[in-house]
């Protein structure tokens, strides 16, 4: 397997604060790769510089060989590069359909200006969109409530939602922050289906971070431990489990923690 | 647009092109002509100020930008000798282009930060206006012809407003279908996909940038054209008084134009038409109260934005949701 996203030595200060130092790794093409690590360990805004909505202090990000750190977020959203948000970040005061239709902005062929008169290919256009829109609704088991307003949503629902939004944008990687945050088990197994089934069936490369340590265990095809902002840790999820180092970083509450 | 709405359209037309003149030539009120076409001139202006609401931004600076297409527009008759109805297109697009140069710094900002900007504007405008030697200080360009006639391949569109034996009337007739385009362009913009780009900007910047929006760009977009329904009013303002003076367009001006967008409701594109019309006659009729007029015109607009939040078109929504 090649890899599709190279982490290059990447560092983030803040002002004398290193949140990110040095970090580097490869996320291969078709893999569902987790980045763990105690809380303010630095994952966040390991995130936020994968995507370029914060500039790297020094160090790159490569997707497919090409330099996307320190492009703008939309730029590198129109490569592939994708994130959901932790903050169950999404349109409030609009449907959850219209949320899903306005994300497929990427995909349109159109100018802004045909859309404006309503050209042969803005209508073409937004067919499309609302015909994959009811797809992805469909694939993430929304029906029943894609007429709903974002705002009126539960938890559960906004971050199916999130991953609605970002999946409309067609990407080749998808950061996922915290997908299983704040879920019971039942909630959270379920997830993990949906994601799996957004590589298997969709082929998207899937990066993400999580506390939830069971669920990245069973979901995940190599594992990326980090704390301090230093990288501890790489390997399968056996590999990690049987690191001493990973497994003093989250001293005391090993067992619990690491879910074994 | 469904039969309903295209009712509405043509009764809407009906109204302001025939109906309001028979009215006024029954009643022999002249002067309505006159105040009508400055609610229709302030509408426009508000239009644009609503957009810039519509992408998540308070701007109180649009009377810089009527200020700068009234002088733009003067200019260039008074000055190169051009024709008014190619001077009116250009003012719009002299306001976009210097919004462009101004938005791109300041539209970083958010909330307060950029309402406090926009609010510097129009002062910024006034006092460059004062002292320019081409604006011609404090006293102003005055005696602006009025506009000739507009024909193209020696076929007369627009009669020269100097024949006419009421002007008043050209120029209600002309600020109308300027105010009608206008609201056609933004609901266009609003109902197509720029709008909905534009509500997501509005909602979540940071959201709209990770589905691949160039945020940047779409707020200039967005100001620019803002901007342009901001120096076309102006520029039709200063010719329909004949005068234009750095004072023409001050922030009080500004606040009202934001003013009529909120009475209006935010959430409406013909909310900033009706609140123009609104606050403009509400104004007048108080002014009945003599030195009480302000106090119950702040009175009443709070009142309305506690019991009315989302503006007056609100009150449609409530009722078609108890239906």
């Amino acid at each position: 397997m090649s890899p599709i996203l190279q982490i290059k030595n990447i560092t983030k200060r803040y002002g004398g604060l290193t949140a990110v130092n040095d970090v580097s790794f490869d996320v291969n093409a078709g893999e569902i790769l987790s980045v763990i690590g105690p809380n303010g360990a630095g994952k966040s805004t390991l995130f936020r510089l994968i995507s370029s909505f914060v500039p790297a202090t020094s160090g790159e990000v490569l997707f497919n060989g090409e330099r996307i750190s320190s492009l703008a977020p939309h730029k590198v959203a129109r490569m592939g590069v994708v994130r959901t948000f932790q903050e169950t970040t999404i349109f409030r005061s609009m449907t959850v359909r219209e949320n899903i239709i306005v994300s497929h902005h990427l995909r349109s062929k159109a100018s802004l200006f045909g859309f404006f008169l309503g050209s042969k290919q803005a209508k073409e256009d937004e067919a499309a969109f609302a015909a994959s829109a009811d797809d992805i609704v469909d694939f993430l088991g929304l029906q029943a409530i894609r007429n709903e307003l974002a705002s009126n949503l539960p938890q559960g629902h906004l971050r199916a939602l999130g991953m609605a939004i970002g999946l409309a944008t067609d990407p080749k990687v998808i950061l996922l922050d915290e997908p299983f945050a704040g879920m019971n088990h039942d909630e959270t197994m379920k997830m993990v289906g949906l994601v799996r089934r957004l590589r298997d069936e969709r082929g998207v490369t899937v990066l993400l971070v999580e506390h939830d340590m069971p669920a990245v265990m069973k979901i995940s095809d190599r594992i990326v431990c980090i704390n301090f902002g230093q990288k501890l840790a790489e390997g399968t999820p056996q590999e990690i489990r049987e690191n001493e180092k990973v497994i003093e970083a989250y001293l005391g509450s090993e067992d619990a923690a690491i879910g074994m | 647009m469904n039969t309903k709405k295209l009712l509405g359209f043509a009764a809407f037309l009906i109204a302001v092109f025939v109906l309001v003149p028979l009215f006024i030539s029954a009643t022999g009120r002249w002067d309505f002509f006159y105040t009508l076409t400055s609610v229709a001139l302030l509408s426009v202006g508000a239009a644009g100020v609503w957009l810039t609401f519509y992408i998540g931004r308070i701007n109180i600076g649009q009377g810089a930008y009527a200020l700068v297409g009234g002088y733009v527009s003067t200019i260039l008759v008074t000055q190169v000798g051009m024709s008014f109805w190619l001077t009116l297109p250009l003012a719009g697009l002299f306001c976009a282009f210097v919004s462009a140069l101004i938005g791109f710094p300041i539209l970083r900002l958010r909330g307060v930060y950029f309402a406090m900007v926009t609010l510097v504007l129009t002062e910024v405008a006034r006092l460059t206006a004062l002292a320019l030697p081409i604006t011609n200080g404090a006293k102003g360009i005055t005696s602006i012809p009025l506009p000739g006639e507009l024909s193209i391949f020696g076929l007369t569109i627009i009669p020269a407003f100097g024949s006419l034996s009421n002007p008043r009337f050209g120029f209600y007739i002309m600020a109308v279908l300027l105010m009608v385009i206008t609201y056609l362009v933004l609901w266009r913009i609003v109902n197509s996909r720029l709008g909905h780009l534009c509500r997501s900007l509005q909602q979540n910047e940071e959201l709209s940038a990770s589905i691949g929006v160039n945020t940047a760009y779409l707020r200039l977009l967005a100001y620019a054209i803002s901007s342009f329904f901001g120096g076309i009013a102006g520029a039709m303002f200063a010719s329909i008084a004949q005068s234009i003076y750095p004072s023409s367009f001050v922030v009080a001006d500004s606040v009202n134009f934001m003013l009529y967008c909120f009475l209006g409701g935010l959430g409406y594109v013909f909310g900033p038409m009706l609140g123009t019309f609104l606050l403009y006659f509400g104004w007048d009729l108080l002014s009945i109260a003599k030195e009480y007029q302000l106090l119950i015109y702040s009175g009443v607009m709070i009142l309305l934005m506690l019991v009315l939040p989302n503006g007056v078109l609100s009150l449609l929504d409530k009722k078609e949701g108890s239906k």
